[in-house]
This record gives structure tokens, sequence and C-alpha cells, in this order.
């Protein structure tokens, strides 16, 4: 099993000479579409093979000698609850983007594939790394194909876009890179025979505890840079341009994985390590989460370009991610956890589904279009049901995460204000209005343009590579017991344990001097103020 | 499973079928589309058959059984929270189940003859079941959310029906309209449902109701608020009934089956489903009575207004419902379950009737076509009508029962059901601890009782009595009497089976007390009293019996005089000059009705106007010029990044790729060595 891991993850790459290598452009496709279609086949038994009861343990590890007798900086992979359904996700999605693109890509071919594989195990990688600097490795890799991709494959005002998003992620990485190595040397410290470490299973553990000071700092060093990634209001802003200027391939990927890095990393990374710091910033990250919701959802109701509007909507729904993994009982992370693989599913199909009328018509403009429904009966129910999944229809999975996230942040303790889930959920009126306005504008109306006329409907190829994504939309929707008990031990465990770590550093810093701030912003002095209080009033 | 869980199973899952086979099959078999006979067959028995089963497990129960749960398995789990999918088959449960099913196969048998010539016909019966499908699971869930994933379902079929006919824009605004009207109901309900949890811990119905205790009095209010305002958007209520008359867009049998009969009335079960907990908040039970007697006389005064068939019946659905409403505020539930069951009878009677009645003036203006006169007009328009009680007798004649039955004329079914209503909001005054408001609201009421036999009489004459108007109104249509025909059987006898019930469907609930004056012992006739006593928390009657006969007759007085001003003022060719009369004394009133109360223009410019104009104007400027600005502010003061990536950009890709896997490797090489 620890092999297979390895195979999974470093199989794509295997793909690039192969891809590079071989003539004919029919069997560079056919190759990479193998070599993610096994990768896909061989991550299976990971998933049928997972202790769902130990999820909390991170399964199939392998683990490479530390870099040098100091530096305890080692290759370290392995899968738990949180990683697993991602990791899978990733793989499924693998043979499905090189399909996408199967007749719209001829530029560069080879190059174009070998960065679609390289971001595969770049993105495979980040879920899997159990070391945090080769996290760090794989989190920065995946930056580059992407680049490539948007600046390369993109549209007409692609060199911007690659800038802004380059250039955005890449400052917010550098800041967690100087996090990570305080971590490194703060962490060697406490542990025997190394000066420095960033092997996970120490760092999460109960043994490793850092002090409120550094938490903080840490932690926005930390949050930065994931939420540019995710990207939460107001980092968003690179996102829209990165999605309108990247080849379809491109904004899959994007938003079906990439972004998920973000939130995987607030859960993984923020919470175990910077308890106290997760719990005090929480209402201020779920304000922003808020905020977020509404205002991409209004934002994408203005949008007249199809693809636009579809990224400010993952602006929105991934602030329900984040509202959902900082409310921090099960019922909102367990939502948050399925809602990441939700939006990877509806908003991966939903830009397939653009991409699809973009090759057909090389506009994504609303008002191109009107009534194509009469023209394109498969692509509309296609089109339709990912919409559906997309604004949260019970029966399909958008419903289920955003449910549990509600419902979860609603009696969240560490919110202890209801304002917010509420307020969050008049993101499902405005998800219903922008969504269901621009589906009426695109394919319902008299077919009235005449180059609309002549739109062909979906061949087998797209409708193969929509039909996976739209069972596991039911299936997630239907059953989503299936998919939510990998995590559930281990959300359970996580949260009861960063509970008691941060109870345990309270402890700590009641015996130290902290600055003021620190103290005020922790609530350490509020006990003593209350006893004076009582003593006043008595 | 066990072979009672896989029989009831059957309620569920044949609808669910009918709509996979013709679904799935129409879509991707073009030679499938044209079977019409097949897929209409498949539909109807894919409602037909649950109907039966849902009659063997109703003649199995009597009004103690318990509830009988099956759960197929559990749905959401996390943490604390678990929701089965599991249905609970009772007394309330049943007789939705029996009226969703019965009345729905009628309707599904007339759509077989009205959608006919539809090419779309394969779609409109897979649309169909998965409706029946979606509404089965609203009225059969054991717990809140499985009821949510109905009512949200039935939203997507509403939504899908509504806009039928795509191609028209205003249809497929009216579908998105309903359907956002409804999401705004639905989120007070997901609050609701939040709120639920909360105190309880699960909402699962069983549990909600042992552990009422644990729920907080303010959160009881709110609870009971945030659901009735859910109740409000799926069952047309003030303020969110605007979507309703507009949903007429959608073809006729959507109408009756969804729009009148079942998906409207989901509210009305809601709130009664949930009448252990309404009673213990009587505030928010009078706000419940106050809106929907508010909403019943608004819509009746509006449907005195209109012209349009359908418009006409689509106001008085709002209005019956608000009917309902005010029952339920009166805490008379199972008074409010006894007008839905009779309501669905005569309503869908009366608009299966009225599509009739446009199928045979769309024939005339396709007649007139063949003929290759370009005529054109509204074939729901009723002043081009009249006269037709020749042309279409079975359609006249049920359509004319129906009337009578929903004007409250004696012994007809709305008569009961309408009494019992009024006679519950008055005795609401009288509880104790009752407000006196109840009384002014039983005056509502009968007003309403009286416009509702006026204008529904005022569309009968105006469409079947007097004479045909249409060629008078256009030269060209001369004679064109000669192509209005009556319907095929597989409409009339779905009219003709609604129309008896609408006479008889009354019988189920005669109040006990016009036995007992006579008998003058305690007498058991109220069947549907006894029925649901065990689920419907009413309020105990404290009337007299003399008031009670008071109360009874004032209500046949209030639906013959409608009637018989109506028969003065509409039933021989005199519409226009009695509607001007009308006008002319109500003056700046009836432009007010005739205007629908300005509510669609009220909330277009207050509310959906302003916000795409802010999202617009003010939103996306800000996020291009300030949050993105800000970003290109600090971007720029560090231009060394962007020139040096820049340069990078042009070169020979397949070059950096490779340096870049090579690298790659050498760390990982390093690392793992």
């Amino acid at each position: 099993m620890e092999t297979l891991l390895n195979i999974t993850i470093f199989l794509p790459l295997l793909g690039i000479p192969l891809v590079t290598l071989i003539k004919g452009d029919t069997a560079k496709k056919w190759i990479a579409l193998l070599i993610t279609s096994a990768t896909f086949l061989i991550s299976l038994p990971l998933m049928f093979n997972f202790d769902i009861v130990n999820s909390g343990l991170a399964q199939y590890i392998t683990e490479g000698a530390p870099i040098s007798s100091s530096l305890d900086i080692k290759y370290l992979v392995g899968l738990d609850g949180l990683s697993l359904l991602l990791f899978m996700l990733t793989t499924f999605m693998g043979p499905i983007v090189i399909l996408s693109s199967w007749d719209s890509v001829s530029k560069h071919l080879s190059a174009y594939l070998s960065m679609l594989l390289l971001l595969q195990t770049a993105s495979l990688g980040v879920f899997a790394s159990l070391d945090l600097i080769v996290f760090y490795v794989f989190f920065e890799l995946s930056l580059i194909p992407m680049y490539f991709l948007i600046g390369i494959w993109g549209g007409s005002d692609r060199i911007r876009a690659t800038i802004k998003f380059f250039i955005y992620t890449l400052v917010g990485s550098l800041i967690m890179l100087v996090g990570l190595i305080y971590v490194g040397y703060d962490a060697g410290m406490s542990m025997n025979g190394f000066s420095f470490t960033t092997d996970w299973r120490f760092l999460s553990s109960d043994a490793y505890k850092i002090g409120l000071v550094q938490q903080t700092y840490l932690f926005v060093a930390f949050a930065l840079a994931f939420c540019i990634k995710v990207p939460l209001f107001p980092f968003h802003t690179w996102l829209p341009y990165a999605h309108t200027e990247a080849p379809t391939a491109g904004s899959v990927v994007l938003a079906a994985i990439m972004l998920k890095m973000g939130t995987y990393g607030l859960i993984r990374v923020c919470l175990p390590l910077f308890p106290n710091a997760f719990m005090e910033f929480a209402p201020y990250m779920a304000t922003l989460a808020v905020i977020g919701i509404i205002y991409g959802a209004l934002v994408a109701m203005v949008q007249k370009d199809v693809k636009k509007l579809v990224a400010y909507s993952s602006v929105s729904h991934l602030g329900f991610v984040v509202l959902g993994i900082f409310a921090l009982n099960t019922v909102a992370v367990q939502g948050a956890i399925i809602q990441m693989i939700n939006h990877g599913l509806s908003t991966g199909a939903l830009f397939l589904i653009v991409g699809m009328i973009y090759d057909r018509r090389h506009t994504r403009m609303i008002k191109d279009f009107g009534g194509i429904a009469k023209q394109l009966p498969v692509f509309t129910v296609m089109f339709m049901i990912a919409t559906l999944a997309s604004i949260g229809l019970p029966g399909l999975n958008g419903f289920i995460g955003e449910f549990l996230i509600l419902n979860g942040s609603f009696f969240s303790e560490l919110y202890n204000n209801k304002v917010y889930a509420i307020l969050a959920a008049t993101g499902v009126i405005l998800a219903a209005v922008y969504m269901l306005w621009m589906f009426q504008r695109v394919m319902f109306g008299p077919l009235e343009k005449e180059e609309n006329k002549k739109l062909l409907d979906l061949n087998a190829r797209e409708i193969g590579l929509l039909v996976p994504l739209m069972i596991f939309m039911f299936w997630i929707g239907i059953h989503p017991v299936n998919f939510t008990k990998y995590s559930e031990n281990q959300v359970t465990e996580l949260i009861i344990a960063s509970k008691e770590k941060s109870m345990a550093v309270l402890e700590q810093a009641k015996t130290e001097e902290l600055p003021d701030w620190t103290a005020e912003f922790y609530g350490l002095n509020k006990d003593q103020q209350e006893n004076e209080f009582l003593t006043a009033s008595e | 499973m066990e072979s009672a869980t896989a029989l009831f199973s059957l309620i569920i899952a044949l609808p669910l079928a009918g709509f996979l086979i013709n679904g799935l099959t129409g879509l991707f078999v073009e030679s499938y589309r044209s079977k019409k006979q097949l897929i209409g067959i498949i539909a109807n028995t894919a409602v037909f058959i649950p109907f039966i089963v849902a009659f063997y497990f109703f003649v199995n129960m009597n009004a103690d059984s318990g509830a009988l749960v099956y759960k197929l398995f559990t749905w959401i789990e996390a943490g604390t929270f678990s929701v089965d999918i599991a249905y609970r088959v009772d007394q309330l449960s049943v007789m939705m189940t029996l009226i969703v099913t019965g009345v729905g196969f009628l309707i599904h048998l007339y759509s077989m003859g009205y959608m006919s010539h539809d090419e779309g016909y394969w779609k409109f019966f897979a649309y169909l079941n998965l409706f029946i499908f979606a509404m089965l699971n609203l009225v059969l869930g054991n717990n809140l959310l499985l009821l949510f994933l109905g009512w949200e379902g039935v939203g997507v079929c509403s939504y899908l029906l509504i806009g039928f006919w795509y191609q028209d824009m205003a249809k497929s605004d009216a579908a998105k309209k309903a359907f956002i009207y409804n999401r705004i109901g639905d989120f007070a309900f997901l609050i609701a449902m939040f709120m639920i949890f909360q105190s309880v811990g699960s909402l699962n119905f069983d549990v909600i109701f042992n552990n009422l205790g644990g729920i907080s009095e303010g959160y009881k209010v709110a609870i009971g608020l945030l659901m009735f305002v859910g109740a409000t958007g799926k069952s047309a209520q003030i303020p969110l009934f605007v979507w309703l008359p507009d949903a007429m867009a959608g073809p006729t049998p959507v109408s009756a089956l969804i729009h009148a009969a079942t998906m409207v009335t989901s509210g009305i079960y809601l709130i009664s489903r949930m009448s252990p907990m309404y009673v213990m908040i009587p505030e928010v039970m009078l706000i419940v009575a106050l809106i929907g007697a508010l909403t019943a006389i608004v819509a009746a005064t509006i449907a005195i207004t209109q012209n349009d068939i359908k418009a006409v019946l689509a106001y008085s659905t709002v209005s019956q419902l608000g009917y309902m409403f005010l029952a339920l505020g009166a805490g008379g539930f199972t008074a409010a379950m006894f007008h839905v069951m009779t309501h669905a009878f005569f309503k869908a009677c009366l608009f299966l009737g009225s599509g009739s009645v446009i199928h045979a003036m769309e024939h005339v203006e396709h007649g007139l076509h063949k003929e290759g006169k370009d005529v054109h007009f509204d074939p729901q328009d009723m002043r081009f009508m009249g006269g037709l009680r020749e042309y279409m007798p079975s359609t006249y004649k049920t359509f004319l029962i129906a009337t009578i039955a929903i004007s409250g004329f004696p012994l007809l079914s709305g008569f009961f059901s309408k009494d019992e209503i009024l006679a519950f909001t008055m005795n609401a005054g009288f509880v104790e601890g009752g407000s006196w408001l109840y009384i002014a609201l039983w005056v509502v009421g009968i007003m309403t009782a009286f416009l509702t036999a006026f204008y529904m009489f005022r569309l009968t004459f105006t469409t079947f009595h007097g004479s045909f108007k249409l060629p008078s109104k256009i030269k060209e249509a001369l004679g064109s009497e000669k192509f209005l025909h009556e319907s095929p059987w597989t409409m009339t006898v779905p009219l003709w089976i609604l129309a008896v019930l609408a006479i008889f469907g009354g019988y189920l609930g005669v109040p006990n007390f016009i036995a007992e004056t006579f008998t003058g012992q305690p007498a058991h006739i109220n069947l549907l009293h006894d029925w649901l006593y065990n689920i419907n928390a009413d309020y105990g009657i404290v009337l007299g019996k003399g008031f009670k006969w008071i109360l009874l007759v004032a209500s046949i007085i209030v639906a013959v005089s409608g009637i018989l001003l109506a028969l003065r003022m509409y039933n021989n060719d005199q519409q226009e000059e009695s509607d001007a009369l009308i006008a002319n004394k109500f003056g700046g009133l009836y432009k007010l009705w005739k205007d629908k109360y300005n509510f669609d223009d009220v909330y277009e410019g207050l509310i959906s106007k302003p916000m795409v104009k802010f999202s617009d104007k003010v939103l996306a400027v800000f996020d291009m010029k300030v949050v993105d600005g800000i970003v290109n502010a600090i971007a720029g003061t560090v231009k060394l990044f962007g020139s040096l990536f820049r340069y990078t950009q042009t070169g020979v890709v397949s070059n950096y790729a490779l340096a870049f896997v090579i690298g790659v490797i050498i760390i990982l090489y390093l690392m793992i060595m």
C-alpha cells in the first residue's frame, strides 16, 4: 500500500518524458489519458483499504531519511481522514482534465500535457505530505505549471492574469516560508537530536506547543498564504482574472483542486499548530467568510462573462467552507470537508460546460447566447444539473455541505453568534438569483442568433467526461455517509485535541509574562477583571 | 427488506422510476419521443399504483394506529447531527398521499389529451412524475430535512414546468421568479431547522414533539414565525405570494396539479404537522391568521378585476390558501386540512375545465388560420368567450359544479370546509385567552366568502353563458363557433370524477353539531376530525350550538347573495358594462385591485432593481478599483518581481518544464536517500 501511494503521486511524472518523446498528437494525448487513468485506478485501493476507525492516524506512511543529522527534513507521505478525499478527488479529476481539452489544444501539445501531468503530481504531493517542508515544496511546485498553463494557453489578456496570479500567491507563500522556518527551528528545540524538524507527526502532537505571542504572528503568516489561495475576501481579485484567462483544463484544476489547498491548509496546518490563535481569530475569519459569501454572490450576479460569473461564485462558495472550518465543531467542519469536494465537482463541471460552449462559439458573453436549450438538449440537462448542484438543491451534493456548515456555524461556540450563519444563509437565496438568471439568459428565450442555430449537441467524449461528475453529485447528495465517514473520526478527535492543546497553552501562559495585547486578545486578564468586579460589587 | 417496507417503497419508487424511464429514454433516444401512448401509460401507471398502495395502507389503518415508520438508510451523519431517509405513514400523511396520487393521477390522465400535440410530451410527463416523487417525499418524510428535500424538489419541478415553454422569455421569467420567491421562504425554513436542531438535537418529528419543552419560549416563537415565512413562500401568502399568478404561464395541467391542488398546500401541511408546537405560541397563531385573512381578501378583490380565466383562478387559489392559513391560525388545523382536500377537488376541476376551454379557443384560432385568416387573440381572455355551454356541455357542467362548490353553496364540499374555517375563526375569539381580533377576522372571512361566490360566478357566466363573443370582437372570426368542440374523453373523464368529488367530498367533515341538534346525542359524523384527532392539536370548540347555527346561516346568506349579485350583473353578456359599473363605484380602490396592489412594482423598485444596480455600479466597480486597486498598488511598489517574471515568460516552455522537473527530482532524490 505504501508503494501504491508513492506510485500514485509520481506516476504522472513518468508521463512527461513519454509525451515529450513520442511522436504524434493523438498518441501523446492517449498516453496522458492512460497515465492519469492508471493513476486514478491505482489510487482506488488506498480508499478501499483505508482504516476509517483510525482515520486520525496517517496511513500508508513512507518515511525517507532526514537530509542531514541535524535537520529533520525528510520525504514523508501518508494519508489520513483530512487528506484522503481531496487526494482521491485529484486522481479522479486527472483523466477528466486531460479529456476536457482533447480537441481544443494543439499548440505546444507536449508541453501542455507535461504541465498538466506535473500539476497532477504536485497537487497529490500537497495532500499527501506529512513533512511541512515537503508540503511547501509541492505547494509551490503546483504554481509553476499553472503559471505556464495560463501564460501560454490562456486568453488574450493572459500575461497580466498570470503575473497577478503568480505574484499574489507567491508573496503569500513566501511569508508562510518565513513562518515555516521559524516553526522548524522552534520545534527542533523541543525535540531531541535535531535542531530543526518539520515532521508533521511531531508538530501536531501535544508534545509540541507554541507560545501565544508566536502563535499570533505565525497564524497570520500561514493563514495569509492560505487565504490568498482559497481565495478569501478581500484576497480574491486574482481569481476572476486567472479563471477568465485560463484554458478550460487550467480553470478546472484551479477550481477543483488548487483552491482547496488553501482551505486544506487552514484546517490541516493552522488548527493543530496554532489552536489558540485559530480560535481567537475565528470570528474575524468568519466575518471575512460571510462578506465573501454575499459579496461574491452579488458581484457574480452582474457579470457579463459566464466564466467570470462562475469564478465569483467560487468566492462565495469557498466562503462557506471557511465559515465551516472556523466554526470548529464536527458538524460544520465535516460540512466544510465535503463542501471542498462538492465545489470541486460542481464548479469543475461548470467550468467544463463553459469550456464546451466556448469551443463551439468562441465567446463566453451571456448576451451572445439565448434560447440554445432547444439546440442542445443533452447539454441543457447537464448544465441544469450542475447549476442546481451549485445552488445547493437537496438531493444533490452542494446541499449536504452547505446545510452542515450553516447548521454547525449556527451553534458554534467559537462564534457564539447566530448572525454569521443567518447572513451566510442569504447566500442560498443569492445563489439561486445569479445562477438561474445566467442560466435563463444563456439557455432560454427565443433562439435568434444565426450562429447559435448551428450549434451541435455534446459528443460522446463530452458526455463521457461530465457523466462521472454527475454521478458523484447525486451520490454525495443522496448518500453522503459513504464519503463523510472517512474524516468523521479524525475531525472529532482533531477538534478535541486542539481544544485541549489550547487549554494547555493557556495554562502555561498564565505563568508567564505576556505583552498586554496578547493577554487581552486571548482573554487572559478576564478572570482577574471579573474577580475584581465581583469583589467590588460585594 | 421487509415486505411492508417493500410495498411502501413502491409509493416512492414508482414515480421516480417513471421519471427516469421517460426522461432518460426521451433524452437519448429520439424515436422514443413520438411514442406518446407508451410514454403516457408509463407515467400514469407510475402514479396510479402508488395511489392503490396508499389506499391499501389507508384501509389498514384507523384513527388510533401509531405511525408506521419505514427507514431506508441513513442520509446525513456528522458529529451529533444525523438524519435518515425514513418515511412516516400516519393519518395525516396518508391523507395527503391519497390527495397527491389521486388528484395527481387524474391530472396525468387529463394531460395525455391536453399535451398530445406538444413536442415536449415526454419531458412533460417526466417532470410530472418527478413532481409527484418530490411531493411524496414532502408529505411522507419522517423528519424536517426530508420534508425539506421534497419542499425544494417540488420547487424545482414547479420551476421546470412553469418554464416548460422556455422559448417564451416571459414564461421563463415567471419560472425564475417562482423559484427565487420560494427560496426566500426556504431561507427562513433553514434557520428554523437550525434552531430546532440546536434545541432538541434532532429533526425527527417524534423527537421534536417529545421534546417541545426543551425549546425555549423565544425560540418557539422564532421557529414558528420562520416556518410560517417558509410557508408564505411555498403557499403564496403575503408578502411572498406574487409568484403564483405569474406561475400560470405553465401548461394548465401544471396549474391544476402544482399551483392549486398539491404543492401550494405544502405550507398548510407543514404547519398542521407542527401543530403541537404552534398551539404553544398563540401570538404566532394570531399572526398566521391575520396574514391568512389579509391574503384571502386581497387576492379576492384582485380576482374581481381580472379578465384572464387562469388569472381569476390563480388569485382565487391565493385567496383560498389564505383561508386555510386563517384556519390554522385559529387553531382549526383539521379544518385547514379539510379545505386542502375539498379545494384540491374543486380547484383542480376548475383549472382543468379552464384548460378545456383554452384548448377549445386555441382550436378556434387554428381553425381560422387554416381558413387563411390571420386572426390573433388571447385564448385565455374571457371577453372573447361566452356561450360555451352549448358547445362544451361536459366542461360547462363540471365547471359549474366546481364553482358552486367553491362558492360555499349549501351541501357541496366547499360549504362544509369553509363553514368549518369560519366557525373556528369565531371560536378562537372565545377560547380562553383568545383575542377579539379573531372576531374581526371572521368578518374578513365572511366578506371574502361573498367575494368568492361573486367573482367565481362572474367567471362562469361570462365564459359559458350568453353568446359567443369572439365574432363580435373580431370581424374575420365570424362563424368561428363551428370550430368550438368538447374535449376528448381523457380530459372530460377526470373533470367528471373531480366534479363528483367536489360535490361529495364535504361529507367527510360534516360538523357534529348538525347531527347533535337533531338527535340530542353527541355525534361522530365529522369523520375527518375523528381521523386526525391524534395528530392535529385543534383548539376545543367553545361556541354553543345556537351560535354555530347562526354562523352557518350567515355563510349561506353571503354565498347565495354573492351568487345572486353575479347572476344579475354577469349572466347576459353584460360583463364589460358591469365591470365598468364596479370600477365607477369603487374608483381608486378598483384601480388598486386592478393593479394588484402594486406588490410587484414595489418589490422591483425597492429590492431587485436597487440590488442589481448596487452590485453592478458599486460593488463590481469597488472590486476592480478598490480591492484589486490596493493589490496593484502594493504590487507596483515591488515592480522588481513584475519585470523578472515578465522576462522569464519569453522562451521555450518545454525547456523550463524540463528544468523544473529535473530540479524537483533532484530535491526529492536527496530527501529520500
